[in-house]
């Protein structure tokens, strides 16, 4: 024994331990960039430009955000099959809504303001509702969720093809397609004006979580560091800003906007796309699940759940009504998937989310949820999902074979999860 | 002799043809401490979850209070101020200590938020009370060793202010020292007027511990014995033979 005894001994730290950054995200955020520095050079350059950039960022969002409730599923140990199905319902009830029921019974014709708004609506309930009904038939009834989906995949795939007699319904209406990416942009300066304010609420937030640690008494990290972090941070949101405002819009196109407006277009002028909104949706969506995960009940439950279901029943939480809770969530992020996916094709079609149950559950498993239970986040089934997609338009840029390009995002899949497992032990975390 | 608090009249629950708990009473009064003893599988487990909330009885009535109570989930049984410390811990291996300790009774901030920090810092307090080596606030319980475990479990139980405590082996994966800090903790609740029903499969502690000790056999009640009228011998042949005094008639 030492003569000196110190009872706290301060533990050795690294520089990652320092800076609180999650090992697990930082190899995922690693192996990102190297597909994309892969393909950029495989490309001569075409993969990182900021058409590309662009156009991969609005290819993601709609797996994106149904990938966030995903890990809701699974992290209670259940699973949804049906999803890229119930995507098809929503969608089709929609663009029923708008190209049909609305104009034909209650006289609002396509392109009357409330149109969209009220399909949106429609869409989101049908969602919700659908989701909770499955959600009632694995919490209350017992049927495992993996055949209550399975069935929902056949049953709504199938319940969106009879309702539009599987014809393609379209064009919807325009400022419904404003949510599907391209056609719906918040331009240079909104864009720029939206940077500055994510990047000071970022910092604010990592300020205000430090001063209530202080508060507490809890050991905080070096004041510096913190500082490291906020730059990273904002560097982060500016520089993805700067990317997508430099994408500029063709002349062409810009000279239809103005003639549609019945104006001339001035000579020399240009103009960017910017953030597109249906990306604002995924950001908002990710910053609204990430808060449930980990600010509320109904995200402590939904963990405790998976960890050990017993012990959440008898800690009083009713784990029946927590499923219905989870599905219903699920059902509503796939109409919105619908808005945004039936936006960007400008039309419902009848094959609209086909294998996107597939796309959103390996992204989420890409994304670190494992599938025992328990474990996962938000960001990470998002970057799942971005890695997914960037693997996927990648080699269809480079010109690799369709069959090949599924082969390697299977063989990718799996590799992912082996490497998670070979990490989780050497952590010695399960 | 007080009114008891808690009254189990002739329960029964079966598991498909197995009779756990045949027709068992139990009485406990406030301030006093009841032992339950009994072999593997005698069925402790089973009745006193049936108290909590986790199995529902098929017959016979609860009482708390002078009143009849209706227990049919864990839920019903915090609203009857009925604590529980599970044989199986019921702890979320995934979350850490706070969590688990406030698990369905969150601590929230003023826009309905888990107050993460605040519950951190209660755990800190009541930790210090019940195992002040415990320092892993932060970690997984799966990273928390067997006693660390039970730790939290224990603080779960008596942070709530219990009229009711339900201890299944409580001290099972505990070291000396935290077994002694566990029994202080025992008479101290019972002088601020808890019922506490205990199980155990130590004889010795239970004497020291109880007031009253009952021994199930077989789903069976065999008796209940105040401890200052018994001596150990006899208990230990109540729990093995399922009567009081071996061959006592016999020889
Ligand atoms: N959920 C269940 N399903 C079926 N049988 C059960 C269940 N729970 C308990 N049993 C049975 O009921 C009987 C009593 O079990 P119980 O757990 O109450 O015993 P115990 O007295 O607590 O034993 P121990 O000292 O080993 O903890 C056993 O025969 C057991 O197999
Ligand atoms: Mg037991």
């Amino acid at each position: 024994m030492s003569a000196t005894p110190d009872p706290t001994p301060a533990p050795k730290r690294n520089l990652l331990q320092t800076l609180e950054i999650d090992v697990r995200l930082l190899g995922m955020v690693a192996a990102f960039v190297i597909i994309c520095l892969i393909f950029n050079i495989l490309t001569d350059g075409r993969f990182l430009t900021a058409r590309n950039v662009f156009n991969l960022t609005i290819q993601t969002v709609s797996v994106a955000i149904m990938a966030t409730g995903m890990v809701f599923v699974i992290v209670t140990r259940h699973i949804d099959l049906a999803v890229g199905a119930l995507l098809a319902t929503c969608s089709a009830v929609m663009a029923m809504t708008q190209t049909l029921y609305l104009p034909e019974f209650l006289g609002l014709p396509l392109g009357h303001p409330l149109v969209p708004w009220i399909a949106i609506a429609v869409g989101l309930f049908v969602g919700t509702t659908l989701g909770a009904v499955q959600g009632y038939l694995v919490g209350y009834l017992a049927i495992p969720a993996f055949i209550v989906t399975l069935g929902g995949l056949l049953i709504w795939r199938n319940v969106g093809w009879y309702m539009t007699s599987g014809a393609t319904i379209g064009p919807l209406d325009p400022t419904f397609m404003k949510f599907g990416g391209i056609n719906g942009t918040l331009g240079e300066t909104w864009s720029w004006i939206f940077g500055a304010v994510a990047t000071l609420v970022a910092c604010w937030a990592m300020w205000s979580a430090r001063k209530n640690k202080v508060v507490h008494g809890f050991p905080v990290k070096p004041i510096g560091a913190e500082y490291a972090m906020m730059a990273l941070v904002g560097a982060g949101i500016m520089g993805f800003i700067w990317v997508l405002n430099s994408y500029q819009i063709p002349a062409a196109r810009l000279k239809r906007m103005f003639a549609a407006r019945g104006e001339e277009m001035p000579e020399g002028f240009s103009a960017a796309y910017g953030l597109p909104i249906s990306v604002l949706l995924l950001i908002a969506i990710a910053i609204a699940m990430t808060l449930v995960a980990r600010k509320t009940r109904l995200g402590r439950y939904i963990f405790a759940t998976g960890g050990n279901p017993d012990a959440a029943e008898l800690s009083g939480i009713n784990t029946r009504m927590l499923t219905v809770k989870i599905f219903a969530i699920m059902g509503a992020l796939c109409a919105i998937s619908a808005v945004v996916a039936s936006a960007r094709l400008t039309n419902h079609s009848n094959d609209i989310g086909t294998l996107d149950e597939l796309r959103v559950i390996a992204a989420a498993v890409i994304g670190g949820t494992a599938l025992s239970g328990g474990l996962g986040t938000i960001h990470g089934a998002i970057l799942g999902a971005l890695i997914m997609q960037s693997l996927q338009s990648g080699m269809a840029m480079v010109g690799v074979d369709a069959p090949l390009q599924n082969i390697v995002v299977g063989s990718v899949l799996v590799a992912a999860v082996l490497i998670d497992i070979i990490f989780r032990k050497r952590a010695g975390l399960k | 002799m007080s009114t008891p608090i808690v009254e189990l009249k002739n329960i029964s629950i079966s598991f498909g043809g197995v009779r756990a708990v045949d027709n068992v009473s139990l009485d406990v009064e406030p301030g006093q401490v009841v032992g339950l003893l009994g072999h593997n599988g005698a069925g402790k487990s089973t009745l006193i979850k049936i108290l909590s909330g986790a199995y529902q009885k098929d017959s016979g009535e609860i009482w708390i209070d002078g009143q009849k109570a209706d227990i049919r989930s864990p839920r019903d049984a915090r609203h009857h101020n009925i604590e529980t410390i599970y044989q199986t811990l019921a702890l979320a291996d995934n979350l850490d200590a706070p969590s688990n300790l406030f698990l369905g009774r969150e601590l929230t901030n003023a826009f309905g938020f888990v107050d993460d920090a605040q519950m951190e810092a209660e755990t800190r307090k009541i930790m210090a009370r019940l195992n002040p080596n415990f320092k892993k606030l932060k970690e997984p319980v799966s990273a928390l060793s067997g006693g660390q475990r039970q730790s939290v479990a224990i603080a779960r139980a008596v942070y709530f202010n219990a009229k009711i405590l339900i201890m299944d082996e409580p001290t099972a994966a505990l070291g000396v020292h935290e077994t002694k800090m566990v029994a202080d903790l025992i008479h101290e609740l019972k002088s601020q007027g808890l019922a506490i029903i205990l199980i155990s499969h130590d004889t010795r502690e239970m004497m020291e511990l109880c007031d009253v000790v009952s021994v199930m056999k077989n789903g069976q009640m065999v008796g209940t014995e105040r401890v200052e009228d018994v001596t150990e011998d006899e208990i230990l042949s109540m729990i093995i033979l399922g009567k009081k005094t071996p061959d006592a008639k016999a020889s």
